[in-house]
C-alpha cells in the first residue's frame, strides 16, 4: 500500500478504464473481479434464476451429448473386454485389468464430465434464498411436550408404583449381561500358555528337540553351520507348520567368532560360537531378523528395536525394553543342534502378568 | 421461498419447454402419494437450497467411496473364503505352486488372477478404502478450520468422529483378511499392542484370537466384523449424519447477503442433484482409474502368512501410519512392579497420540464453547484466518499427526535418502514436541498477516493497475474498492466471541469478575478467553460492523482496538 | 616387461615370489585334491598366469586398503579366505574398488579396467591366498533349473527381512542398507549368499544347499521379471507409495473435480 492519502476513489465505473493497453490481471484470481459480475443478477421474472443464453446452452448440450456417447461406447467396450480378455496368469490378468479398468474409468469420467457441463452450461445460474430458523422448537411446543411427558409418566404408573419400577430395573440388569456372558467361549483363558514353548518339551520319541532350518525342514549339524557371521531362521522339530507355536518358538541361530562374544551371552547355552535367540521381538512380536554380521546388530524391521547379538541380544536402540531370550543349545549324539530346555523367560511381547521374569531368573541364580 | 416462482410462469427470457407433468410420472407419483403422502415432504425439499463451495464437496468423497466399497466388497465376498484352513496352492501363479497357505489367502489369489474383473474389483476396493478414510479426513479438516462444527452441529461432529474411528477399525479388519505376509505383520502388531494392555491384555487377546496367536479363528471373526457389523454401524451413522445435515441445512461461506438466517445457493432439484451425481461419478472414475493404473497390495508377491517371517518395509495402510510412527519413536520404557508388567513403550505410543487426536477432536467444540462462552447458532463459516488460534491449533495437530505418519515410513526414508535410520528416529523424538509449537506460532503469524491484508484491501482498496498523473506531477496508482463479492466475503468476518466479563484485548478486566471466572480455573478460563477471543485485526469499511440480527460478539469484544490496528 | 624387471629388486619382491610359489603350490594341491569343492576353475585348469596378473591388479587397485598380503588394514578387511566368489561379487558389481570409505560401498559404474578377464585374474589371485568359496558355475545359478516356489519359501524365510518382498531393498542400522536385487545377476546373488558381503550374513552351502540357492535365484529372477498386472508397481515397496499416490493423485484429482463443479463462471467480456 502506498500512503494514506490515496483513499479509494469511486469513479463512475468502479475500475477505471485502462488507457495504456496493459493486459488486465486474470479475472478469476484478481481482487478486482470482473466488471460484469455485478450485472449477473439482472431484473427478470424469476429472481435468482438466470437462464443461460441459448448459444451457451446449445454448446453445452453438444458437449454433454458427446460425453454421454463416449460413456455409451466405453460401457460397450467394457462388456467386450470382459468377453475378449481371459485371465489365468499375470500377463493375462494385467491385460484384462487394463482393458476392463480403462473402459470403466473412461465411462465414469465421461459421464461425470457430461453432467458437469450440463449443469454449468445448460442449467440456469441460481442465487436462491431460503430462510433458516433456529433449531430450537418454540417455547410453547416445549411446554406441551413436557406436559405430555409428565402426563404419560403419571398415567403409566411408573412413578407411583415402586414395586413395578424396581422389579423392571431388576429384570433388565441380568439381561444386559447376557451378551457378555455368551462371549466367554470366544477363547480359553491364557493360563500359562504364554510362558512356555515347545522347546521345553521332549519330542514324541523322548529325545531332545532338534532345531530345523525354516523353509527346508532340515536338522542342523553343528559342524555344518560353520561360517562366522552366518544366520539361520530356525523352527522346532515336529512343529514346523504349527503357526501358534511358530509365533513364539521361532529362533534365529547365529554363528559368531568365539572372541567377539560378550558377557551378556550365556556361554553354557552356546555351542562352538553358535547362539540361538528368540526371533520374536520383545516389543510387539514381529520377527526380529535383520542381522548385520559386521556389527552383530539384530534389527526388527517393524519398529527398529536393535539388539546386540554378541552381548546376549541386549537392546541398544528402539522401543523394545528387554533382550531377546536366549535358548539353551546343545548337540545330540548325531551332532545335530538340539534345545536343552525352554527359554528361561517368556519370549515375545510383554504382557501384564509377565512380571520381571528376568529378575526372577537371576534371583534363582540363573542367567537371563 | 422464492424458488417456487417461475415454474409455470411465462418469461420473456426463457420459454418453458414443458408445461405439464408427463402422464407416466404423474401416474406413479399419484399412486405413491396416495399411499405415503410424500407430497408434503417433496414440496418442502425438492427445491431445498444448497450453498456452493468446492470444499463442501469433500465429505462426499467419503460418502461415495463407501458406496463403492459396498459394491466392490460384495463382489469380493462371492469368491473370498474367510477360512484359515490349511491348503496347498494349486492355482495359476507359478512361484507359489505347492506352497502351503490358508484358504483365505488362496481364495484372494484366485480372485486376483483367475476371476475376470477380480483384480480390478480388489484394487478398487482397496483404493476406495484409502479414499474413504482420506475423504473423511479432508472433510473433517474443512469442517474444523471453518468452524462448521459449532452449534447446532456439535452432534453431527461427534458422529463424524465416531465414523472416522470406525473407519480405522474397518480398515484394519479388512487389511488382515487376505492373510498374506504383509497383512499378517499388521495383525501381529495389533496383537502385540493388545496383549500389552494392563490387567486385561492377555485375556482380550485370547478371546479375540480364540486362544494363542494367531490361532485359526481370527480371519472368520474379522470377516464378520468387516462385512457385517462395522459396515452396518457405519451405514446407520452415515444415514444419521446425512439426515442431520439435511435438517440443519448446510453451512455457507460468508459473502453477499449470506447470513445466519438464510441459505444462499442452488436448489437440490435439479442443480445440486446433478452436481452431487457428477461428483459421485468422478469419485467412481478416480477409484477405477487408480485400480487400473496403480497396483495396490499385490498379495501374490507377499506370500502366505507365517509368524516366523517378516519383510523389510512392512507398513500399514496410510491411516495407521501415525500409530506405526509413534511406536517407532518411543524409547524403551517398561515398568515392573509387584510381579506385573506395564509395557509403556507399547501402551503410550499406541494409545496416547490416538487419544490426543480423537479426544481432542471430539471435545474441541465444547472446549471452544467453554472458552468463548459462545452459545449462539452459527451457520456462516469462519474463514480460517479469522479465528487464528483455532487455525493454529489445527495446524499444530496436523504437524503432530503428519510427523508421526512420516516416521511410520522412516525405514523407507532412510533407505531412499541414505539417512541413518537411528538419526531419523532421534530427530523425530525432538521434532514431535518442537514442530507443533513452531507450526502454531508460524500459523498464527500467517493468520494475522492475512487479516491485515484483508483490512488493507477493505480500508484502502486494491490496485487498479491504472496510473494517474496528478497536477503536481506526481504519479499515483488509483486504488479502487474490491469486487463486491470479494468484499462481502471479507466483510463476513465476525470477532471471535469472548466470555462476558473476561475483558477485551490484552487488558485485565477491571472490577469484580463474574462468579464463573473466579478461582484458579476461572482465572485461567478468563485468560484463555481473552487470548482466544476478540478481534485481532479489525476491518473497517467506513460503516462500522455489519450487525446482523443481534449476532454481535458478547460484550463489546473487539470494539476497542478498531483504529489502533490500522497502519 | 620392463616394469617387472625393475621391480625384481623391490623389497617386496621376495614376498611376491614366495606368494607366487605358494599360489602355485595351492594350485597344484587343488588339482591334486579332486574332492576340493572350492577349486577355482581357472586354477584347476592350470591358468597360473591369471594369478600373477591378478596379483598385479591387486597391488595396483586393492592393496592400499586390503594390504599387500590381503591381511587387511584399518580401511579394509582381510581378504584371506574370502574366495574367488567374493572378488567376483564385489568387483563385477562395481562395489570394489571402493570410491571412498563409507558406511557401505554402493553398487556403481565399474572402472574401465574392470572386465571379465581382470575379474577372473583378481579372483584367481585372491583364491590362491587361503582359498574360500569359488565362483559358481553357470549351471549352479541357472534360474531356469531352479524351483521358484521352493525358492520363494526360502527367500521369505531368509532374505526379505532385509531385501523386502521382491528385493526392493531396505534400511539397516547406522546408515547401512540392504541393496535392491533388481540389478544383481544370478551369479552375484549366489556369491552374495555364499560370501556374505559387508553387513550381510553368509549362508553357507552346508546349511542352505546349492540347489536351494538356485531355487531362490529362480524365484528372484522370475518375480522381478514379472509384469505388474494391477498397473504401475509403485516401486513394489508396499503401502508407503500407495498412500503417497492416494494423496498426490487421488485426493488432488477429486479436489480439482470439486473446484470445477462449483467454480463460478465469470462471464466473458463480449
Amino acid at each position: 500500500m502506498t500512503e494514506n492519502s490515496h483513499e479509494p476513489e469511486a469513479p463512475d465505473e468502479r475500475v477505471p478504464k485502462r488507457v495504456i493497453g496493459t493486459p488486465p490481471p486474470a479475472e478469476s484470481t484478481s481482487l478486482l473481479g470482473a466488471a460484469e459480475e455485478r450485472t449477473a443478477q439482472g431484473p427478470g421474472p424469476m429472481p435468482g434464476v438466470k437462464f443461460q443464453d441459448e448459444k451457451t446452452a446449445k454448446k453445452g448440450e453438444r458437449i454433454a451429448a458427446l460425453c454421454f456417447v463416449i460413456t455409451f461406447l466405453s460401457a460397450i467396450g467394457f462388456i467386450a473386454s470382459y468377453v475378449i480378455f481371459q485371465v489365468g496368469d499375470l500377463d493375462k490378468a494385467g491385460a484384462s485389468n487394463l482393458a476392463l479398468g480403462g473402459t470403466l474409468t473412461l465411462a465414469f469420467l465421461a459421464l461425470a464430465a457430461g453432467v458437469v457441463v450440463w449443469v454449468r452450461m445448460v442449467m440456469p445460474k441460481y442465487t436462491l434464498f431460503q430462510e433458516r430458523h433456529e433449531m430450537a422448537s418454540e417455547p410453547a411446543t416445549r411446554e406441551v411436550v413436557a406436559e405430555t411427558f409428565l402426563q404419560g409418566a403419571e398415567e403409566s404408573g411408573f412413578v407411583k408404583r415402586k414395586l413395578l419400577r424396581r422389579t423392571l430395573l431388576l429384570a433388565a440388569a441380568p439381561l444386559g449381561l447376557l451378551p457378555i456372558v455368551l462371549l466367554r467361549d470366544l477363547g480359553p483363558l491364557p493360563g500359562t500358555a504364554l510362558r512356555h514353548t515347545v522347546w521345553g518339551k521332549k519330542t514324541k520319541a523322548g529325545k531332545d528337540r532338534r532345531l530345523l532350518v525354516e523353509g527346508t525342514g532340515a536338522p542342523i549339524r553343528a559342524a555344518d553351520f560353520n561360517s562366522p557371521g552366518g544366520i539361520l531362521s530356525v523352527v522346532p522339530e515336529e512343529y514346523q507348520h504349527d503357526l501358534n507355536e511358530l509365533a513364539k518358538s521361532t529362533l534365529i541361530l547365529i554363528k559368531l567368532r568365539p572372541e567377539v562374544i560378550k558377557s551378556g551371552t550365556n556361554l553354557n547355552w552356546t555351542h562352538d560360537g553358535i547362539i540361538a535367540y528368540s526371533k520374536i521381538c520383545t516389543h510387539v512380536g514381529c520377527p526380529a531378523a535383520l542381522y548385520e554380521q559386521t556389527t552383530h546388530h539384530i534389527l526388527c524391521p517393524c519398529h527398529q528395536s536393535t539388539f546386540d547379538a554378541a552381548d546376549g541380544a541386549k537392546v541398544i536402540f528402539g522401543p523394545a525394553a528387554r533382550p531377546l531370550p536366549q535358548l539353551p543349545l546343545g548337540v545330540d549324539s548325531e551332532g545335530f543342534l538340539v534345545a536343552k530346555g525352554d527359554f528361561p523367560v517368556p519370549p515375545g511381547p510383554s504382557f501384564w502378568e509377565r512380571g520381571d521374569a528376568e529378575a526372577e531368573v537371576r534371583a534363582r541364580g540363573g542367567h537371563a | 421461498m422464492s424458488a417456487k416462482i417461475g415454474i409455470n410462469e411465462k418469461s420473456t427470457v426463457h420459454q418453458p419447454s414443458i408445461t405439464e407433468t408427463p402422464k407416466a410420472i404423474a401416474g406413479v407419483s399419484t399412486y405413491l402419494d396416495d399411499r405415503l403422502g410424500a407430497g408434503n415432504f417433496l414440496k418442502r425439499n425438492l427445491r431445498k437450497i444448497f450453498p456452493d463451495h468446492w470444499s463442501f464437496l469433500l465429505g462426499e468423497i467419503a460418502l461415495y467411496s463407501f458406496i463403492i466399497l459396498l459394491l466392490t466388497g460384495t463382489f469380493l465376498t462371492f469368491w473370498f473364503k474367510p477360512s484359515m484352513a490349511h491348503v496347498v496352492y494349486d492355482g495359476v501363479y507359478e512361484p507359489l505352486k505347492g506352497v502351503g497357505m490358508s484358504e483365505a489367502y488362496a481364495s484372494s489369489l484366485h480372485i486376483s488372477l483367475e476371476v475376470r474383473g477380480g483384480l480390478l474389483m480388489r484394487q478398487m476396493h482397496h483404493w476406495a478404502a484409502l479414499l474413504f478414510v482420506a475423504g473423511m479426513m479432508v472433510h473433517m479438516l474443512r469442517v474444523f478450520f471453518t468452524g462448521a462444527y459449532r452449534k447446532p452441529r456439535e452432534l453431527n461432529w461427534l458422529i463424524g468422529i465416531l465414523l472416522l474411528t470406525l473407519a480405522l477399525v474397518e480398515g484394519l479388519t479388512g487389511y488382515s483378511l487376505p492373510d498374506d505376509l504383509l497383512s499378517g505383520a499388521g495383525l501381529r502388531i495389533t496383537e502385540g499392542v493388545m496383549i500389552s494392555l494392563p490387567l486385561v491384555g492377555s485375556y482380550i487377546t485370547f478371546f479375540l484370537f480364540g486362544g494363542e496367536y494367531p490361532g485359526t479363528d481370527i480371519i472368520s471373526r474379522f470377516f464378520t466384523l468387516h462385512v457385517l457389523l462395522i459396515p452396518g454401524i457405519l451405514l446407520a451413522l452415515i444415514s444419521a449424519h446425512m439426515i442431520l445435515m439435511w435438517v440443519q441445512k448446510h453451512t455457507q461461506m460468508p459473502g453477499k447477503d449470506r447470513k445466519n438466517t438464510n441459505v444462499v445457493g442452488a436448489p437440490f432439484y435439479p442443480a445440486f442433484m446433478a452436481k452431487a451425481g457428477a461428483y459421485f461419478l468422478f469419485t467412481f472414475a478416480v477409484t477405477a482409474g487408480l485400480g487400473t493404473f496403480a497396483q495396490i497390495n499385490p498379495i501374490w508377491l507377499f506370500g502366505p502368512y507365517t509368524p516366523a517371517d517378516i519383510s523389510a518395509g512392512s507398513q500399514p495402510d496410510f491411516y495407521m501410519g501415525f500409530l506405526e510412527g509413534s511406536l517407532r519413536l518411543m524409547p524403551a520404557w517398561e515398568i515392573n512392579f509387584l510381579g506385573y508388567t506395564l509395557p509403556l513403550s507399547v501402551i503410550i505410543p499406541a494409545l496416547l497420540p490416538l487419544g490426543i487426536i480423537m479426544t481432542g477432536l471430539a471435545l474441541y467444540p465444547f472446549l471452544e464453547q467453554w472458552v468463548t462462552g459462545d452459545r449462539r447458532e452459527h451457520h456462516v463459516c469462519d474463514r480460517p484466518r479469522n479465528n487464528p488460534h483455532r487455525t493454529s491449533i489445527g495446524m499444530a495437530a496436523i504437524s503432530f499427526y503428519g510427523l508421526l505418519w512420516l516416521l511410520g515410513a522412516n525405514d523407507e526414508i532412510s533407505a531412499k535418502f541414505q539417512i541413518s535410520l537411528f538419526v531419523t528416529t532421534i530427530v523425530g523424538r525432538v521434532l514431535v514436541f518442537v514442530l507443533p509449537v513452531v507450526t502454531y506460532i508460524v500459523t498464527y503469524s500467517i493468520c494475522i498477516g492475512l487479516q491485515r491484508k484483508d483490512a488493507e484491501v477493505i480500508g484502502h482498496g486494491v490496485e487498479s493497475g491504472v496510473i494517474k498523473r496528478l497536477p503536481s506531477g506526481e504519479y499515483i496508482e488509483i486504488h479502487v474498492p474490491p469486487a463486491d463479492d470479494i468484499a462481502d466475503h471479507m466483510l463476513g468476518k465476525r470477532p471471535v466471541a469472548m466470555l462476558p466479563g473476561a475483558g477485551d484485548g490484552e487488558a485485565e478486566p477491571e472490577g469484580v469478575p463474574p462468579k464463573a471466572l473466579r478461582g484458579p480455573i476461572g482465572k485461567l478460563r478468563a485468560k484463555m478467553s481473552r487470548a482466544y477471543g476478540g478481534e485481532k485485526v479489525a476491518i473497517d469499511d467506513g460503516h462500522g460492523h455489519h450487525d446482523d440480527h443481534g449476532e454481535h460478539a458478547a460484550i463489546g469484544a473487539g470494539d476497542g482496538g478498531h483504529s489502533n490496528d490500522k497502519k | 616387461m620392463n616394469r617387472i624387471t625393475a621391480r625384481r629388486r623391490h623389497p617386496l619382491a621376495r614376498y611376491a615370489v614366495l606368494l607366487f610359489a605358494l599360489a602355485l603350490l595351492g594350485g597344484v594341491y587343488t588339482v591334486a585334491a579332486p574332492a576340493g569343492q572350492s577349486a577355482d576353475a581357472a586354477i584347476a585348469s592350470g591358468k597360473v598366469d591369471d594369478v600373477a596378473a591378478g596379483k598385479k591388479l591387486f597391488e595396483q587397485s586393492c592393496a592400499s586398503c586390503h594390504g599387500l598380503n590381503l591381511e587387511g588394514t584399518k580401511t579394509g578387511p582381510t581378504l584371506v579366505g574370502v574366495g574367488a566368489a567374493a572378488v567376483d561379487f564385489q568387483v563385477s558389481s562395481g562395489r570394489m574398488p571402493a570410491a571412498q570409505p563409507g558406511a557401505q560401498a554402493p553398487r556403481k559404474q565399474k572402472y574401465p579396467w574392470v572386465n571379465e578377464t581382470t575379474i577372473r585374474q583378481l579372483a584367481a589371485y585372491v583364491q590362491s591366498k587361503g582359498g574360500g568359496p569359488a565362483v559358481p558355475s553357470d549351471d549352479a545359478v541357472d534360474p531356469a533349473k531352479g524351483n521358484s516356489a521352493k525358492g520363494g519359501e526360502l527367500f521369505r524365510a531368509n532374505c526379505i527381512q532385509c531385501h523386502n518382498f521382491v528385493g526392493a531393498g531396505g534400511a539397516l542400522t547406522e546408515g547401512k542398507y540392504a541393496p535392491d536385487l533388481n540389478s544383481s545377476t544370478p551369479k552375484q546373488i549366489y556369491e552374495a549368499m555364499v560370501t556374505g558381503p559387508q553387513a550381510m550374513p553368509p549362508f553357507n552351502d552346508s546349511t542352505i544347499t546349492p540347489e536351494q540357492k538356485r531355487d531362490m535365484i529362480a524365484y528372484i529372477v522370475e518375480v522381478r521379471g514379472q509384469k505388474d498386472p494391477g498397473g504401475f508397481g509403485l516401486g513394489r515397496i508396499g503401502p508407503v507409495t500407495e498412500g503417497l499416490a492416494l494423496w498426490v493423485v487421488g485426493i488432488s484429482l477429486l479436489v480439482l473435480a470439486a473446484i470445477w463443479i462449483t467454480a463460478k463462471r465469470r462471464q466473458k467480456k463480449s
